[in-house]
């Protein structure tokens, strides 16, 4: 306990505020992702583009203001392994299609 | 109530299987009886079964890897012998039902349950001592991962007697791995064993990735880290990344064949390519997991008996990372023929081939470490040589078949075999063996028996070459692998000197076992044992404390200078224990049955799935569940040895070192 | 994972180290997102493969969907304040919003289920297409962690109950579960973004 206060700030915790903020620019984000849909008022790329955009933007404002992620010195391997992680991820998943995309369209399989 | 499981499962008309199962209940009943006459069971129990300490972990991982060496080797040699065998009409000894589940076992089997626990076997012994640590980051886990590995392995021994194994080769390809195809019991004994060991390894990849960023004794900055955990690390960080797709790929398949969906079937829109860039998506990161701490091996033995620091680290620890990274940027090499474009085969081709400049980079600084060092010829040090020249020869033929359009020639052809044996068995397999001669004092203490070992060594080395050379050149003529009987007179002579080589092996294998009885029965003998605790005058951490180390590794923790610190601490008169104190009580965590309960539920829960016994696989699912939140309960995990326990054990040590320094 | 303050304290005297407990669960937690990252792989590869079967766009309805998503945005907000509550060593007021976390939790496995019984019962179970096989799969391998995570928030209530003051390890406990928590947030995201929403353009 003792530790955990000397060792993270308030904003380490994130305070209701910080909780508050994040809520509600998640709210906001998420609805705006489904009237996009429903409105049908974009092209289907641009659909999938702006849902796609701010999707990202989500995962990030709840990275921050939810699971509290920070640049602080005793933060750096969180971030380390997230951003590794993320490579790895990114690298497999355009990989992935790259390939099979690819392999379907020489086998004519699909 | 059974499920599918019935007698009709036990395969008492194979007279192959009858004989072994009752080879295996001799033995087993012997060791059993000799346990309970001796009254060891509690010993077991208390001080190993449910034991927490990475060093004895690591003795435990070795006799699971020896068993597993046994069994895939016992394997080996039999499908070298019906090749040897099944030419011109003569069908051999092994029907097809049978070879095909006997190579299958061989591949899953060496890699999952041999080299893998092999390599996690050094992981705990060394990686904790080298970084001048007490303990992993979660002990409680490292045991977890050693039961779930060990009942993964009996799962997949179970398949010997009860029912079949898979007989889709060692990554159980769709669709022939489907129910439509494999109807039996042999894919499931696969997913599940395959599955269960995951778990332990993946866990043990948290463990020792933690246990290294954040456990380094003061003073221990990246570039003073020992090369040996430089290269642990980096296989961490690959099991992490990798296993998790692994786990993805086999249990897609297990939805398939449990619950009839349609990943990688036939019909249904399924797309079997899929399971390839999923199975190698891992299982190139996963050959790496296993080469790069052979690597390190090497980094820790060749300055070790050449008296000279490694040459280049900076490089051998920047090659380890580029290595890491780029091991997962070439999985499409393993499926060149899949039918991609030449698009996608160019991109991983290229990729494959600049794998080989951090590779070539570590051989030469090895070789410059040699070079005007006082090489000591230590069986260790045949081991280390013995691997640079069959693994740059490896390292060509992968090389060779990196080129996409050679690849359509070799693949699937024996020369793949020939190539991958070629670095499996001259990189990872002659890393481990230097790495357990190397290390043996420090886990036992006492040395293992030299002539012995070189005797192994030549056995395995000369084997290895008159086994494999003749595969390439059945490669290059045409012989597919996994074949059980052919009918082309010009391949039948290089048959014959293959199957003289397992024999050879065979021989080298049991002149290891030789070793480790001889060196065993003569422990006692001043001349082998380890006084000292530093019986090669090396250069890390884990040789400045006592063989076999207190349960504690470190009295007071070292503070770190230099890179290869205890050379440093050595030349610089620092004494690195500093011995004397004062100590305080140390503050261990105490030994626990959970791990092996998980671990039994486990095994129960895997055998009811694979016969679709539900309800115990049910009971044993809450099991699981219910070990595991008893154990978040539990508060009594921990305990302190009081500064005179410490104080006595140090002492006694320093009596010893200052007995062997008089005479 | 308790002996873990063991290595800390070898080390505190030296320099600053945060337990490698919640580093260990975040690493953990890393290996689990490549396991969705790889099954988001596998959705995009079949995503098309209907075999003559319903569509995306025939199955999903946006307002079950919204339903969801609301309930674990909700339970997000109220498992922070539970953490919020923790730091301050309320007990009471923690069990109390771990209980509504629980609830919203419950909720949401409650509509999935409800979900993918209409889709069952209608003749599009996961055996129909390779499509709903992967769709059954990477949403229920999230609807099982959410289990999980609710199997763990009843654990922590009854560790909970009768303490006086929050321990460290408990406290370390409250703070892996919140990440774990959190993290499915996101994993949610990307599901009701690009399998469900990015179905129905």
């Amino acid at each position: 306990m003792s530790n955990d206060h000397s060792a993270h700030s308030e904003s380490g915790h994130g305070g209701a505020g910080a909780y508050a903020i994040g809520f509600v620019l998640a709210v906001i984000l998420t609805a705006a992702s489904f009237m996009i849909v429903m409105g049908h008022s974009l092209s289907p790329s641009g659909t999938l583009m702006a849902i796609s955009v701010l999707a990202a933007i989500q995962v990030v404002v709840h990275l921050i203001f939810f699971l509290h992620m920070n640049t602080t010195a005793e933060a750096k391997w969180n971030n380390n392994v997230f951003f590794f992680t993320l490579m790895f991820v990114a690298i497999f998943i355009i990989g992935t299609m790259f390939i099979m995309t690819n392999t379907a369209e020489h086998m004519m399989s699909r | 109530m059974l499920g599918r499981l019935s007698f009709a499962d036990i395969p008492v008309d194979v007279p192959i299987l009858v004989g072994t199962f009752l080879g295996v209940a001799i033995i087993g009943i012997t060791v059993l009886g000799l346990i309970t006459y001796y009254g060891k069971w509690g010993y077991l129990w208390k001080e190993w079964f449910t034991s927490v300490d990475h060093k004895r972990l690591a003795i435990m991982y070795v006799v699971v890897g020896l068993l597993a060496l046994a069994r895939g080797f016992a394997d080996a040699i039999m499908m070298r012998t019906q090749l040897a065998l099944a030419y011109a009409g003569n069908p051999g000894y092994l029907p097809p039902h049978h070879y095909d589940q006997i190579f299958s076992a061989h591949g899953t089997i060496m890699i999952f349950f041999m080299a893998m626990v092999i390599m996690t076997a050094l992981f705990n012994l060394i990686v904790p001592l080298q970084i001048g640590a007490r303990d992993v980051a979660f002990p409680f886990l490292n045991n977890l991962s050693f039961w779930m590995t060990t009942v993964a392995f009996a799962l997949i021994n179970l398949s010997l007697f009860v029912g079949e194994f898979s007989q889709c080769g060692w990554l159980a390809y769709p669709p022939l791995s489907e129910t439509q195809f494999s109807p039996g019991v042999g894919v499931d004994y696969y997913i599940w064993a395959v599955q269960l060991s995951g778990v332990g390894t993946l866990l043990t990849g948290v463990n020792f990735f933690v246990t290294i960023v954040k456990m380094r004794a003061p003073g221990m900055t990246w570039m003073k880290l020992p090369v040996f955990c430089w290269t642990a690390l980096c296989a961490c960080v690959l099991i992490m990344v990798a296993f998790p797709v692994l786990t993805v790929a086999v249990a897609l398949l297990g939805l398939d064949r449990y619950f009839g969906m349609h990943f990688f079937t036939n019909d249904g829109g399924g797309n079997q390519m899929l399971y390839l860039d999923l199975i190698w998506a891992w299982g190139h990161p996963e050959v790496y997991i296993l080469i790069i701490p052979a690597f390190g091996v090497f980094s820790e033995v060749v300055p070790t008996f050449s008296e000279k620091p490694l040459f280049g680290y900076a490089t051998m620890v920047y090659a380890t990372c580029a290595i890491m990274v780029l091991s997962f940027l070439v999985w499409v090499h393993h499926f060149f023929t899949m039918g991609a474009g030449a698009d996608v085969n160019a991109f991983f081709g290229i990729m494959t081939m600049v794998i080989s400049i951090p590779t070539g980079v570590k051989l030469f600084n090895w070789m410059f470490t040699m070079y005007k060092g006082r090489v000591e010829f230590h069986a260790t040090m045949y081991w280390a040589i013995g691997f640079m020249i069959t693994f740059s020869i490896g390292g060509m033929t992968g090389v060779m078949m990196a080129i996409p359009a050679a690849d359509f020639v070799l693949h699937n052809s024996l020369f793949l075999i020939a190539h991958f044996h070629n670095v499996i068995i001259g990189g990872v397999y002659f890393g481990y063996v230097c790495g357990m001669n190397f290390w043996a004092p420090k886990a036992l203490g006492f040395k293992f028996n030299e002539a012995w070992g070189k005797r192994a060594f030549w056995c395995w080395f000369v084997g290895f070459y008159v086994a494999f050379m003749p595969l390439y050149v059945l490669g290059f003529d045409g012989m597919t692998r996994r074949m059980n009987h052919y009918d082309n007179p010009a391949w039948y002579p290089w048959m014959l000197v293959a199957e003289v080589g397992a024999v050879l092996i065979f021989f080298g294998i049991a002149c290891q076992l030789i070793q480790i009885y001889v060196s065993i029965r003569d422990r006692n003998l001043a001349e082998n044992v380890d006084v000292t605790g530093d019986p090669w005058n090396a250069r890390s951490l884990e040789w400045s404390t006592s063989s076999p180390p207190p349960p504690y590794n470190f009295a007071i923790i070292p503070h770190i200078h230099e890179l290869d610190a205890f050379m440093h601490d050595k030349e610089n008169g620092i004494d690195t224990r500093h011995a004397g104190g004062p100590y305080e009580p140390i503050h261990m965590p105490k030994n626990t049955a959970a791990g092996f309960f998980i671990g039994a539920f486990s095994f129960v829960l895997g055998f009811a799935a694979i016969w679709y016994i539900w309800w115990l696989a049910a009971i044993a699912l809450v099991g699981v569940f219910a070990t595991v939140i008893a154990r978040s309960a539990n508060h009594d995990v921990d305990y302190y040895i009081p500064a005179e326990e410490v104080a006595r054990i140090e002492n006694e040590h320093s009596r010893k070192l200052m007995a062997q320094a008089a005479e | 994972m308790a002996h873990d303050t063991t290595f800390a304290d070898a080390h505190s005297e030296h320099e600053h180290h945060e337990l490698p407990t919640v580093f260990g669960f975040w690493v953990y937690l890393m290996t689990d997102c490549i396991i969705f990252g790889s099954l988001f792989a596998v959705f995009a590869v079949l995503h098309n493969q209907f075999n003559g079967g319903p569509t995306g766009k025939e199955l999903f309805e946006l307002s079950g969907l919204a339903m969801e998503t609301a309930l674990l945005l909700i339970s997000s907000i109220t498992y922070g304040f539970g953490m919020i509550a923790a730091h301050k060593g309320e007990i009471k007021s923690v069990m109390m919003w771990l209980a509504v976390t629980f609830l919203l939790g419950l909720g949401f496995v409650f509509l999935e289920l409800k979900e993918f019984a209409h889709m069952i019962a209608e003749g599009a179970g996961p055996d129909r297409s390779a499509f709903l096989s992967a769709f059954f799969t990477l949403v229920s391998t999230h609807g099982l962690h959410v289990s999980c995570g609710l199997i763990w928030i009843v654990t922590l209530i009854v560790q909970l109950a009768g303490t006086t003051a929050i321990s460290e390890r408990m406290m370390n406990k409250l703070t892996m579960l919140s990440l774990f928590w959190h993290f499915l947030d996101i994993v949610w995201i990307c599901v009701f973004t690009y399998v469900y929403l990015a179905s129905m353009i």
